[in-house]
């Protein structure tokens, strides 16, 4: 067994845990769990790669910065997706999801939330077909950085992008207004509203913030991988483990699941096989469930 | 004539296939209040188990075992409704999501299991040479049709008749109870999760006992027969026949099956080649969106006089 499944791990965990910021979030200040959140991811990936090929019609191609795999375009059209994805996400809540949670009950909206995420993803598949698309043709060799582990100048970019997304949300949390009403709401509802919190602006910003984040991590998927209208789908599953994983509400967690989701799933690949990854969610999603369903960090439900 | 009426039986039969699997969410939904979205992965562990249990042996995998049909509808059963209790035992104690997450979760599993684990499932190749109810005038195509349609009718006939004694027992009502108030219910005494696991592998059962029922009819089964737009078809139909009555969940098994290949039929003959992949995922938007918007104006469903809770 070789070192490579660290990175490996590091890099497919960090895109778990970006998608599972979204999930947890959702979970904790709507109070339900987004069937659809992986499709957000997909309907950002997409949407970028629109983008992208509108500006190369526009201005023609650009060169690619540095040793990366994109140039310039890829960037502005991934901000230009994350805003269209954060406005797929209002517009589901308002034609969709807030009616449902006015009635009140959750599971409906859960189910709500399933039947949206199959018909965003056939809508997918319907624009834009099922073969997978790419932002790149150009192949990156990967250069090694000792220990035996190699990576390509996109994974250590990523990556970086990763940090700063990931630092600039906790911040966000922990020091902002809206971030601290946010947790006050996910807390108790009843008491944020008593204290005058906006509990309209609460909700825009929990799907903004997820859609965008969803976004993200579906660009870096693109990039590194591909985009396929079932890449979502196929990260639902690791997305929910590491959301349950890190504690329902906490966003280090969330990131903290999804890097231990991505190690555990890198190192099964090289110890049983690639065939076997998404079992390894579901192993860990048990395994929580039944020792510690709180997660990592999280408080007992009241 | 001959062929449309062979056709006709061929028909009824998948739609009450689909019928016995939506009966079987309706216990765990309709009547309980739990959530599964992994029917897909329910459905198909029934299908495997019969089929492994009574086909023929195979060159690369577990089998041989020649068993009787009934026994391996027996089996499907068992073992459906004990990967069911066990789902519900990790997480029947926790909030709803967590069940819905989890059978998510089984269903992905199911799926990779049957696809990579050869040496039990076949592989991407599934299993072949099932025996099929009647095998002996299978070159009598109308009568062999008919003869299956009557074989699961019965069978669906004797599951709805059952599903409906149960939800009028002492034991049904409990279920219901605790749906409606869960509090009252435990203060009777009622252990909420134990009556819980108990309707969630008894729907399981059902579902697996569907799964065989229809890789005995068609003779064979593959991966690619259990992927999520299952599960998504059986939803739309207990909601478009309203959750909570069994005779609403056939009717809306049948309504929505018509629909379904109706619009294929539609599709195959409107659509130019090259686009018939990509209209087929219209189909799934067009239930989509009739789910989303059965739930927002018409939750008790169209068949179902009763209001749900």
């Amino acid at each position: 067994m070789t070192l490579q499944f660290i990175a490996d791990g590091l890099i497919s965990g960090s895109l778990i845990g970006l998608g599972a910021i979204g999930i947890t979030l959702t979970y904790s200040i709507l109070r339900f769990s987004n069937f659809a959140h992986g499709d957000l991811m997909a309907w950002g990936a997409y949407g970028t790669l629109a983008v992208v090929g509108g500006i190369g019609e526009v201005v023609g191609g650009a060169a690619p910065i540095g040793a990366l795999s994109f140039g310039w375009p890829l960037i502005l059209a991934a901000l230009a997706g994350m805003v269209m994805t954060a406005c797929l996400a209002l517009l589901l809540d308002w034609l969709l999801f807030a009616r449902l949670r006015e009635k009140g009950q959750s599971i409906i909206v859960v189910m709500a939330s399933f039947g949206a995420s199959m018909a965003l993803r056939s809508l997918l598949e319907f624009i834009f077909s099922s073969s997978p698309a790419y932002y790149s043709r150009g192949i990156q060799m990967a250069m090694p950085i000792g220990f035996g582990i190699r990576i390509t100048p996109d994974q250590i970019v990523l990556l970086g992008v990763t940090v700063v997304l990931v630092t600039a949300m906790h911040l966000f949390m922990s020091r902002s207004q809206t971030g601290r009403e946010m947790r006050a709401y996910s807390q108790n509802p009843a008491l944020a509203r008593v204290v005058g919190i906006d509990v309209s602006g609460v909700v825009r910003a929990t799907w903004i913030i997820g859609a965008a984040l969803a976004c993200a991590a579906g660009v870096m998927v693109g990039i590194l991988v591909q985009i396929r209208p079932l890449m979502g789908l196929d990260l639902l599953l690791p997305m929910f483990a590491a959301a349950i994983l890190g504690g329902i509400g906490s966003v280090p967690g969330a990131v903290l699941g999804g890097l231990i989701i991505g190690l555990s799933e890198a190192a099964a690949v090289q110890l049983i096989g690639a065939e076997w990854r998404s079992a390894v969610a579901f192993g860990i999603l048990m395994a929580v469930l039944l020792v510690r369903p709180v997660g990592l960090f999280g408080r007992a439900e009241r | 004539m001959i062929d449309l009426m062979g056709y006709g039986a061929f028909f009824l039969s998948t739609a009450l296939i689909f019928g016995l699997i939506t009966l079987g969410l309706n216990l765990q939904w309709g009547l309980t209040g739990l959530f599964n979205v992994g029917i897909s992965g329910f459905v198909a562990i029934g299908a495997y188990t019969s089929a492994i249990l009574t086909s023929p042996d195979a060159v690369d995998r577990v089998g041989g075992f020649d068993m009787p049909i009934a026994l391996g509808w027996l089996a499907a059963m068992v073992v459906t409704a004990l990967a069911a209790a066990l789902t519900g035992f990790a997480t029947l104690r926790l909030k709803a999501d967590y069940l819905a997450i989890t059978t998510f979760g089984v269903a992905v599993v199911v799926q990779l299991v049957a696809l990579n684990a050869q040496g039990l499932t076949g592989g991407p190749f599934g299993v072949a040479f099932i025996p099929r109810p009647f095998a002996g005038v299978q070159d009598q195509a109308v009568l062999f049709n008919f003869l299956n349609l009557g074989v699961i009718a019965a069978v669906t006939l004797a599951v709805y008749l059952a599903l409906e004694h149960v939800s009028r027992s002492p034991w049904g009502r409990v279920l219901r109870a605790l749906r409606e108030d869960e509090r009252a219910a435990i203060s009777l005494g009622k252990s909420a999760r134990s009556y819980r696991i108990q309707a969630f592998a008894a729907g399981g059962a059902v579902m697996g006992l569907a799964g065989a029922v229809q890789a005995h009819f068609i003779g064979f089964i593959a991966p690619n027969s259990y992927l999520p737009t299952l599960t998504f078809q059986v939803w739309a139909m207990l909601m478009v026949g309203g959750s909570g009555s069994n005779r609403g969940a056939l009717l809306g098994a049948v309504v929505v099956w018509s629909i379904w290949v109706g619009a294929g039929a539609f599709s195959a003959a409107v659509i130019p080649g090259d686009w018939q992949a990509r209209a087929a995922s219209l189909q799934i938007v067009a239930i989509g969106v009739m789910l989303c918007l059965i739930l927002l104006w018409r939750p008790q469903g169209f068949f179902s006089a009763r209001r749900r809770g």
